[in-house]
C-alpha cells in the first residue's frame, strides 16, 4: 500500500528553485513559522491535495523532456517537503529509475530515518538557513536552529551537493557580524557549491491576511541594492560562489 | 552557366525553374554564435531616424497620405524616395513613403469608406468607373452568396471573410526574379501557355490561358517598374546589393497591386546569403555592406502599407501587414538550413529597434545548431519580436523550402497557394446546439431548425449529438462560402504577380479556421465533470449557464479535457474533408483568431464553461485565460497534444512570461527559454509566439505611449505595437495569463 502525500500545487515551470526548468513540487505542512514566509497557505498539515506516489510520479514524468532539454529536474519545496519524507522517498525511487534529478528544498529540522534514505535520491539539497544567530533564529522561524547545522553536518559527510540559501531582510538578517560568521562556518563545507543571497519580498502578504494570520513585517522594506552586494561580497569573502535574486 | 551565376554549383536549377536546387547546391551553413555581426552603418542609422519621424507623424494622424483617384498597379506611381542618398535599397508602394495606395478590385466601398474616415474624399470618375463600368469581386460574391451564407455571415458564425478586400496568404516566389531575371521566366510562361494549346479547351483550361496572359503581362509590368529606379531585372542579379533589389522589386510588385490581409515574403535570407557569401570570399564587399543591406531591405519591408478601415484595425490591432520571413529550420539532408544571413535579418531587432514588421518567424528544430538557438533566445527576451514555429513536424508534410504565410500558415514556396477561410465560431455553434440552431443573441433561426435542448441540466451526449448536427451544416455552408469568394477572387481580382512567380501546376488548399476552441472544450468539459443548468429567457432562448461543483479545463496537461479539444478538432476537420472545394482545393483548418478574439467574444454569448456573454475567447488554440493552474509548461502541453495533421493550417499559441520567471539572470533566461521551445517543440507543438516583460512595463505603456513608440508584442500569430492597439485589447493582453510564479 502506498503512502499518500499531500501537496499544496504544482508549478510546471519552475526556473528559480535549482538548475533548468524544474518542476515545483509544493508540499502541504511546515513545522516552522518563519515572520517572512511567503507560502504560509502551505503550514498546516491537513490541507492540501492528496496524491499517491505513483500519480505524482505519473505527472512529473509528463515533464520529462523539457528537463532534459535544459538540464533541470523536480524540486521539492513547500512547506517543509520533508515532513512527509516517507512519501517523497517513494516518488523520489520511481523517479531515479527515469533519471530524473532530484533537488530539496529544505529548512533542515526534520530528521528521521526516512529523511537519510531520501537524501541517498537527492542529487541537490537547498539548505535554508533562516540566520545564523541562535537566538534570532528562534524569533524568525520559532524553532531551534541546531538540527539544521546537524543536517549540514551530514550533508557534508555524504558528499551531497548543497546550495546554502540566505533571505535578507531588513532589521531581521542583515546583522553583518551575523553573516561575517556564517560564510567563515561555511568555508568548512567544500560541499556547499553555491549560496544563494535571497532579497526579502512581500509578495506573500496577502496569503497572511487571507488566513487571518498577523503579518509582522508590513512596515519592513525589500533591501536595498547596496546592502544585498555588501551581503553578498561578505559571502563571497570565503571563495563560494554566491547568487543573487532580488 | 549564365556568366551572373559564376562560381555557383550546377543543379537541376540551372536548367529548370527551381530555386531549391539553388539553395542546396550553394548555400553555406552556419553552425557558430552572434559574434561575427556588427552594428548599423551611419547612413541605415540616419535614414531610420527619417523613417521614424515620420512613422511618429503618421501615428499621429492615422496616415501620412493617400491616393484618391488613380488605383494602384505595378506600374501606375513613378519612382518614389524618403532621402536618395541615404536610401541603399529603393522603391515605395506609391510615389511618397507611406503614402497608401488604393486596389479597388477587392471592392469599391471598402476602399471609399476608409479614405473618408481619414478625411479623403475618392474622386467622382474613379468611383463611378467601379460602380458602373468595372465590377469588384465584393459585387461578384454578393451576386452569388446565398441567404443561409449572409445569415451565417451576419450573425457572426462565420466571420473575416475576405469578401470585401484581397484575400492574401499568397507569397510568390520572389526569389526567382534575382536567380534568373525577369525574361527567363516570361519565356517559361511562353512555353507553359503554349502547352495549352490543347484540341478541346474546357473552361478550367481557358481559365489558365488568361491567367497565364496576365501573369506576362505583370511580368513586363514589373521589369517597367524597376527600370523607373534605374534597374534592368531583365537578367539575372549579378552581385550582393542585386539579389537583394531584385527580391525587394518582385515583392513590391505584389504589394503595389494587392492589399491582401497578409503579404507574407517567404523565406529569402538564406537564398540571399549565398550571393553575400560568394562575394566576401572575392573580397567585393563586407560585413559591414552586408548588414547595410539586411538593415536597409528591412527597414522597406517595415514601411509596407495599405488603405483599411478603421473597423479592419480594431479587429486586427493595428496596422498588421504579415511581411513574414521564415528564417532557419533544417534541410532533409540534415544540414541546417541556417546562415549567416539568418543571424544578420533577426539582428535588425537591434540595429533598427524591435518592431512588429517584418514577421520574423523562426522555424525551429531540435537540430537547429546551439549557437543559432541561443541568439533567438536572447532576441527574443530582449525584443518579444519573434515568433517560433515546429520545422520538424513541418518539413515531413511541406518539405525544406516551405515558407510561413501570415502567422502559421506553411506553404511550399512557388509551389503552393491557400484561399484564405478566416474562421468559424465554434463557441457559437455549440450554443446553437444547445439552442435549436437559433441565435443565442438574436433569437434568429441561422442554423437548420431541431429541437432544442429543453432539460435543466445539460447532458453530455445529448449536446454531443446534436453539435454534430450543427457542425455538419456549418462544415457545408462554411466550405460553399469560400467556395464563392475564391471563384469571385479568381475572376476579379487575381493577384497576377503572385501567381508568376509560381509553377503552373500548384496545390491549392482551402484554409479553413476555428476559433473558441478552448472556450468549448471547457463547455464540454463541464458539461461532462461538473452539472451545468441552463438558465432560459421568457422565449425559453439558453442565455446563460450556472456551474456547480469542478471541472478540468483545457491548459493544464489533464487528459480528461485535453482529448475533448484534440477530438473537437478532428471532427470537425473531418467535415470539412468531405465538401467539394473550387478548384479542388485540399482542405485545411487553422486554430487562430489574429486578435479577433475579442470581437470573436463580444458577439458570442455566455456559454457552459462560465464564461459570460460578451467576454473574449482566448487567442488561438490558447486555454482560457486564469483556467491554467499548474504553470506554462502544463498550458502549453495541452496546446502541443492538438494534432497538426488535423490543423495543417497552424495551431497558434501565445505565451507572455515576466523575466523573473523565466530565470534570474539573461543567461538563465536563454537556457531556460531554449529548453523551453525544445521541449515544447519536442512534444509536437507547432506554433509559440513568445513575450518577455512585465505587467507593469504595460500598464506604464497604456498611460505613457509616447515612451514606448517600439514596444513590440506578440499576439496570435504576429506582432503589433503595442501602443497602437485600442483599450480594450490592450487590457485583454494584460489579463490574458502572464506566468510569474
Amino acid at each position: 500500500m502506498s503512502r499518500i502525500g499531500r501537496i499544496h500545487s504544482l508549478e510546471s515551470f519552475g526556473t528559480v528553485d535549482g538548475p533548468g526548468i524544474r518542476f515545483v513540487v509544493f508540499m502541504q505542512g511546515c513545522p516552522l513559522r518563519c515572520q517572512f514566509c511567503h507560502n504560509p497557505d502551505t503550514w498546516e498539515v491537513d490541507k492540501g491535495d492528496e496524491y499517491t506516489p505513483e500519480q505524482l510520479a505519473t505527472e512529473i514524468l509528463k515533464y520529462k523532456s523539457y528537463m532534459d532539454f535544459s538540464g533541470g529536474g523536480v524540486t521539492f519545496t513547500g512547506g517543509e517537503p520533508l515532513l512527509q519524507a516517507e512519501f517523497i522517498l517513494e516518488v523520489c525511487k520511481i523517479l531515479k529509475q527515469k533519471g530524473i534529478s532530484i533537488a530539496i528544498d529544505t529548512s533542515g529540522f526534520v530528521w528521521n530515518s526516512w529523511v537519510q534514505e531520501v537524501l541517498e535520491y537527492t542529487d541537490l539539497v537547498m539548505l535554508d538557513i533562516k540566520n545564523f544567530d541562535p537566538n534570532s533564529y528562534k524569533i524568525i522561524t520559532g524553532v531551534s536552529l541546531n538540527p539544521t547545522l546537524k543536517f549540514l553536518d551530514y550533508l557534508r559527510d555524504k558528499g551531497i551537493n548543497t546550495w546554502v540559501r540566505y533571505v535578507l531582510i531588513p532589521g531581521l538578517t542583515d546583522n553583518l557580524d551575523n553573516v561575517k560568521e556564517l560564510s567563515a562556518y561555511l568555508d568548512n563545507y567544500p560541499n556547499v557549491s553555491k549560496i544563494e543571497l535571497l532579497g526579502f519580498h512581500k509578495m506573500g502578504e496577502y496569503k497572511w491576511k487571507e488566513l487571518g494570520l498577523e503579518y509582522k513585517l508590513t512596515d519592513t522594506k525589500e533591501p536595498s541594492a547596496e546592502s544585498l552586494q555588501e551581503v553578498k561580497e561578505i559571502l563571497e569573502s570565503n571563495g563560494k560562489i554566491v547568487s543573487v535574486n532580488s | 552557366m549564365r556568366q551572373e551565376w559564376y562560381e555557383f554549383k550546377p543543379g537541376s536549377w540551372t536548367t529548370d525553374i527551381n530555386v531549391r536546387s539553388f539553395i542546396q547546391h550553394n548555400y553555406t551553413p552556419y553552425e557558430g554564435d552572434d559574434s561575427f555581426l556588427v552594428g548599423p552603418t551611419k547612413r541605415t542609422t540616419e535614414l531610420w531616424d527619417e523613417v521614424s519621424e515620420l512613422m511618429k507623424e503618421e501615428t499621429k494622424k492615422g496616415i501620412i497620405d493617400a491616393e484618391t483617384k488613380k488605383p494602384s498597379t505595378i506600374t501606375a506611381f513613378g519612382p518614389g524616395y524618403l532621402n536618395k542618398e541615404k536610401e541603399v535599397i529603393v522603391g515605395f508602394q506609391t510615389d511618397k513613403p507611406l503614402k497608401r495606395g488604393i486596389m479597388p478590385n477587392g471592392g469599391i466601398r471598402v476602399v471609399r469608406k476608409a479614405l473618408e474616415s481619414y478625411g479623403y474624399t475618392l474622386d467622382k470618375t474613379t468611383e463611378d468607373i467601379y460602380v458602373n463600368s468595372r465590377k469588384t469581386h465584393n459585387d461578384g460574391v454578393f451576386d452569388a452568396y446565398t441567404e443561409a451564407m449572409r445569415k451565417a455571415r451576419h450573425s457572426g458564425i462565420i466571420t473575416g471573410l475576405p469578401d470585401a478586400y484581397g484575400r492574401g496568404r499568397i507569397i510568390g516566389d520572389y526569389r526567382r526574379v534575382a536567380l534568373y531575371g525577369v525574361d527567363r521566366l516570361i519565356e517559361d510562361r511562353l512555353e507553359q501557355k503554349k502547352l495549352l494549346e490543347r484540341p478541346t479547351l474546357g473552361s478550367p483550361d481557358i481559365r489558365l490561358r488568361e491567367e497565364l496572359s496576365e501573369q506576362i503581362k505583370a511580368l513586363k509590368q514589373l521589369k517597367e517598374m524597376a527600370a523607373s529606379y534605374g534597374y534592368d531585372i531583365s537578367q539575372p542579379a549579378k552581385n550582393s546589393f542585386e539579389a537583394t533589389q531584385w527580391t525587394y522589386f518582385a515583392y513590391l510588385g505584389a504589394i503595389k497591386e494587392q492589399d491582401g490581409a497578409a503579404m507574407s515574403l517567404g523565406r529569402v535570407s538564406t537564398f540571399l546569403d549565398i550571393y553575400y557569401e560568394r562575394d566576401l570570399k572575392n573580397g567585393k564587399i563586407t560585413e559591414e555592406e552586408i548588414q547595410e543591406l539586411m538593415d536597409q531591405f528591412v527597414m522597406k519591408l517595415r514601411m509596407v502599407r495599405f488603405l483599411r478601415t478603421p473597423e479592419y484595425n480594431d479587429l486586427f490591432s493595428g496596422d498588421p501587414t504579415w511581411v513574414t520571413e521564415s528564417i532557419g529550420g533544417m534541410g532533409v539532408d540534415g544540414r541546417t538550413l541556417v546562415t549567416k544571413s539568418s543571424f544578420r535579418v533577426l539582428h535588425t531587432l537591434y540595429n533598427l529597434g524591435p518592431a512588429p514588421e517584418p514577421n520574423l518567424t523562426v522555424l525551429w528544430s531540435n537540430q537547429l545548431p546551439e549557437g543559432f538557438k541561443k541568439f533567438c533566445a536572447k532576441v527574443s527576451v530582449d525584443t518579444s519580436s519573434i515568433q517560433y514555429e515546429n520545422d520538424d513536424i513541418m518539413r515531413e508534410v511541406w518539405g525544406d523550402d516551405y515558407g510561413i504565410a501570415c502567422c502559421v500558415s506553411a506553404m511550399r514556396i512557388g509551389k503552393q497557394m491557400q484561399f484564405f477561410g478566416a474562421r468559424a465560431n465554434l463557441a457559437k455553434a455549440l450554443l446553437y446546439a444547445i439552442n435549436g440552431g437559433k441565435d443565442e443573441k438574436s433569437g434568429e433561426q441561422v442554423g437548420p431548425m431541431f429541437a432544442p435542448v429543453t432539460s435543466e441540466y445539460l447532458d453530455y451526449d445529448e449536446v454531443i449529438t446534436k453539435f454534430d448536427q450543427v457542425m455538419d451544416w456549418l462544415s457545408e455552408l462554411y466550405i460553399n462560402t469560400l467556395n464563392v469568394i475564391h471563384y469571385m477572387h479568381d475572376k476579379y481580382n487575381y493577384e497576377r504577380l503572385q501567381m508568376a512567380l509560381h509553377d503552373v501546376d500548384i496545390l491549392r488548399t482551402e484554409a479553413c479556421g476555428i476559433a473558441g476552441l478552448s472556450v468549448v472544450a471547457d463547455s464540454l468539459s463541464a458539461i461532462k465533470h461538473a452539472k451545468v443548468k441552463v438558465i432560459r429567457n421568457e422565449e425559453g432562448l439558453a442565455v446563460d449557464y450556472e456551474i456547480e461543483g469542478d471541472y478540468p479545463a483545457f491548459g493544464n496537461n489533464d487528459e480528461r479535457v485535453d482529448q475533448i479539444a484534440i477530438e473537437v478538432t478532428e471532427r470537425f476537420m473531418n467535415k470539412l474533408r468531405k465538401v467539394k472545394t473550387y478548384r479542388n482545393a485540399k482542405q485545411t483548418l487553422s486554430i487562430l483568431t489574429i486578435t479577433s478574439n475579442v470581437v470573436y467574444g463580444k458577439k458570442t454569448g455566455s456559454t457552459p464553461d462560465g464564461r459570460k456573454a460578451g467576454d473574449p475567447f482566448a487567442p488561438g488554440a490558447n486555454p482560457m485565460h486564469g483556467r491554467d493552474k499548474n504553470g506554462a509548461i502544463a498550458s502549453m502541453a495541452s496546446v502541443a497534444k492538438l494534432p497538426y495533421k488535423h490543423a495543417e493550417d497552424g495551431i497558434s499559441y501565445t505565451f507572455s512570461i515576466v523575466p523573473k520567471a523565466l530565470g534570474k539572470n539573461e543567461e538563465e533566461r536563454i537556457i531556460n527559454l531554449t529548453g523551453l521551445l525544445d521541449g515544447y517543440f519536442n512534444s509536437n507543438g507547432h506554433h509559440i509566439n513568445v513575450n518577455v516583460f512585465d505587467r507593469e512595463t504595460l500598464l506604464d505603456a497604456m498611460d505613457h505611449p509616447e515612451k514606448y513608440p517600439q514596444l513590440t508584442i506578440r499576439v496570435s500569430g504576429y506582432a503589433v505595437n503595442f501602443v497602437k492597439l485600442n483599450r480594450e485589447q490592450q487590457l485583454d493582453v494584460i489579463h490574458r495569463t502572464f506566468h510569474e510564479r
